[in-house]
C-alpha cells in the first residue's frame, strides 16, 4: 500500500517530519513556524558526557520535545508508542499503513544506507515518515533528502532499534486529533516567551550563560588539554552548529524565518526588525565557526593561544548580543 | 546570510548526490530556503573528526597486535563505537565490556558472550578472535 503523501524538504528533520504530517492531514504550517512554536532554539552545554570523544553542546531543545510542545500549543493531540520487542514495533507499523496513516518514526543514523559514509554517526535522534509499504519494501520520506527513499524490514529494523544514548526504542508517533481551525496567534506568544525563558535562565550551562561558559572553557582547552585534543573539541563545536539539521548558524537562521513569519501573522513590526537582528547574529555564528576552522585547519600544528582568546571573545560577543535580543524579544510580544 | 551568499563548497555529500537546505534571505529581506553543496568550515571538521577515528583504529589494531587488548577493542573503534554505546548494544554491563578487552579474559569468554559481540559487529566468531588483523 501506498500513501498519497507529500515529502518537502527541511532543513531539520524533527521540524520536517511534523510539518510534512500536518500538510498531510490538511494544516498547511512552515518549519520555521513549527520550529518556533515548539520553542526549538536553544543553547546548551551537556557537562559530563561526550560524543565522539569530545563535549557536547546543543543548538536546539531536545529530541522530540519541539512536537510534543508543538502540539499543546496549537491544540492537536499524538500518539507516541515505543517497544521493548521489534516484532510488535514491525505489527504496529503495519496496522498503521493499512489504516492509510503515514507515522513519524524516531531512528539512529548509523545503519541509514542513503547516508553518506562519512556522516554515519551513531546519533539516535533522526526522525523520518514512512508513508507506504510496497513488495515488503518500507517507503521513506527522510525529510532531510532531497526526494523520498525506501529502506528493507531488515533495515528498518536495525535503525528503529539502534542502541546507545536516546536509544530509539521503536518510538512511532503521529497525530490522532486536531481542532477545527489551527490557532497559531496563542502559540507563537507562548513558543517565542518560552525561548525566552531558557535563553536567559539562570543556569551556568543553558542559554546565554552556557555560550559564556563555553567560551571560557575554549580559552582554557589549550593549556589543559593540549592543542590537538583543543582543535577536536573546537571542531566538534562548529558541527553541532552547521551540521545537516541546522538550516545554517546553529538554527539562527530558522528562528529568524520564523520571526518573520510570526511578525507577519501578528501584524507586529517588532517582530520583523527582530528578525532582522536575528538574522545578522546568525552571520555572527558563521563567522565564528570561519574563524575557529583556521584554527582547526591544521589538526596537529601548535596555534598560538591568542587565536584560541579570539574565538572565545567572539563568542562572548554573540552572548551579550542573544542576551540584549532576547530581552528586547520578552518585551516586544 | 543572503541566498546568493549561501555555500557551494566541494563536500563530503557530493559524493551520494545529497544536498541540503539553508535558510536565507532574499533581495526583498524575505525569508526563503536555498540548497547548498556543502561549506569549507564544517568540511574541514567533518574530515578532522573522521581523520581521528581512522587514527584511533589504527592505535587499535596495534594493541590488538601486541596482544596488549583483545580484538574486541578494535572492532568498537572500527564501528565508530565507544565503550557506552558498545555495552548497550550488546546487553552487557560496561564494567564488563572493559573487562572483555583484556586479551587473558577474552580467551576464556563462552561462545554465547562471544556470538552477542559477533551479531554485533557482523562478523564471525572466528573472525572476532583473530588478532592477526
Amino acid at each position: 500500500m501506498e500513501i498519497d503523501f507529500k515529502h518537502k524538504q527541511a532543513a531539520h528533520c524533527e521540524n520536517g517530519v511534523v510539518a510534512n504530517l500536518m500538510t498531510y492531514n490538511g494544516f498547511t504550517v512552515s518549519e520555521p513556524m513549527v520550529f518556533g512554536i515548539g520553542s526549538g532554539l536553544l543553547f546548551t552545554y551537556i557537562p559530563f558526557l561526550k560524543v565522539n570523544h569530545a563535549p557536547v553542546v546543543s543548538y536546539r531543545a531536545m529530541p522530540g520535545i519541539i512536537f510534543t510542545r508543538f502540539a499543546t500549543r496549537v491544540g492537536i493531540k499524538i500518539k507516541r508508542e515505543k517497544f521493548r520487542n521489534a516484532q510488535t514495533a514491525k505489527d504496529r507499523l503495519d496496522e498503521n499503513l493499512q489504516r492509510n496513516n503515514p507515522v513519524g518514526l524516531q531512528v539512529g543514523v548509523y545503519n541509514l544506507p542513503y547516508f553518506p559514509d562519512e556522516y554515519r554517526f551513531h546519533f539516535n535522534a533522526h526522525n523520518m515518515v514512512v508513508y507506504g509499504k510496497r513488495d515488503g519494501i518500507y517507503l521513506i520520506s527522510d525529510p532531510v533528502m532531497e526526494t523520498v527513499t525506501s529502506l528493507t524490514e531488515k533495515e528498518l529494523e536495525k535503525v528503529r532499534f539502534a542502541k546507545g544514548a536516546f536509544a530509539p526504542k521503536g518510538h512511532i508517533y503521529y497525530p490522532t486529533a486536531f481542532p477545527e481551525q489551527l490557532q497559531l496567534e496563542k502559540a507563537i506568544i507562548k513558543g517565542i516567551k518560552h525561548t525566552c525563558r531558557d535563553m536567559l535562565a539562570p543556569v551556568p550551562v543553558v542559554g546565554v550563560k552556557g555560550i559564556r561558559k563555553i567560551a571560557k572553557l575554549i580559552r582554557k582547552w589549550p593549556k589543559a588539554k593540549g592543542t590537538k585534543i583543543a582543535n577536536h573539541y573546537l571542531g566538534q563545536i562548529v558541527r553541532m552548529q552547521e551540521e545537516i539539521g541546522t538550516g545554517g548558524g546553529g538554527f539562527r537562521y530558522i528562528y529568524a524565518a520564523f520571526l518573520q513569519e510570526a511578525g507577519k501573522l501578528l501584524t507586529n513590526n517588532q517582530l520583523l526588525e527582530l528578525s532582522k537582528e536575528m538574522t545578522l547574529i546568525g552571520d555572527q555564528w558563521r563567522d565564528f565557526a570561519v574563524e575557529a576552522s583556521r584554527i582547526y585547519k591544521n589538526r596537529s600544528n601548535s596555534v598560538a593561544v591568542d587565536q584560541y582568546d579570539h574565538v572565545a571573545t567572539l563568542l562572548e560577543d554573540i552572548a551579550n548580543k542573544e542576551e540584549v535580543f532576547f530581552k528586547k524579544l520578552k518585551k516586544a510580544i | 546570510m543572503k541566498k546568493n551568499e549561501v555555500p557551494q563548497d566541494k563536500s563530503n555529500l557530493e559524493s551520494a548526490n545529497f544536498k541540503e537546505l539553508c535558510y536565507a534571505v532574499d533581495e526583498n529581506g524575505e525569508y526563503t530556503t536555498e540548497l547548498s553543496t556543502g561549506w569549507s568550515p564544517k568540511t574541514i571538521a567533518l574530515n578532522n573528526a573522521i581523520e581521528a577515528l581512522n587514527e584511533r583504529i589504527s592505535a587499535s589494531k596495534q594493541r590488538v597486535k601486541d596482544h596488549k587488548v583483545s580484538p574486541l577493542e578494535y572492532y568498537m573503534e572500527l564501528h565508530k563505537m565507544d565503550l557506552p554505546i558498545l555495552a548497550s548494544y550488546v546487553g552487557i554491563w560496561k564494567w564488563r565490556v572493559k573487562r572483555h578487552f583484556r586479551p587473558a579474559v577474552f580467551k576464556n569468554l563462552n561462545n554465547k558472550t562471544l556470538q552477542k559481540y559477533a551479531d554485533v559487529f557482523d562478523i564471525t566468531i572466528e573472525e572476532l578472535q583473530r588478532t592477526d588483523l
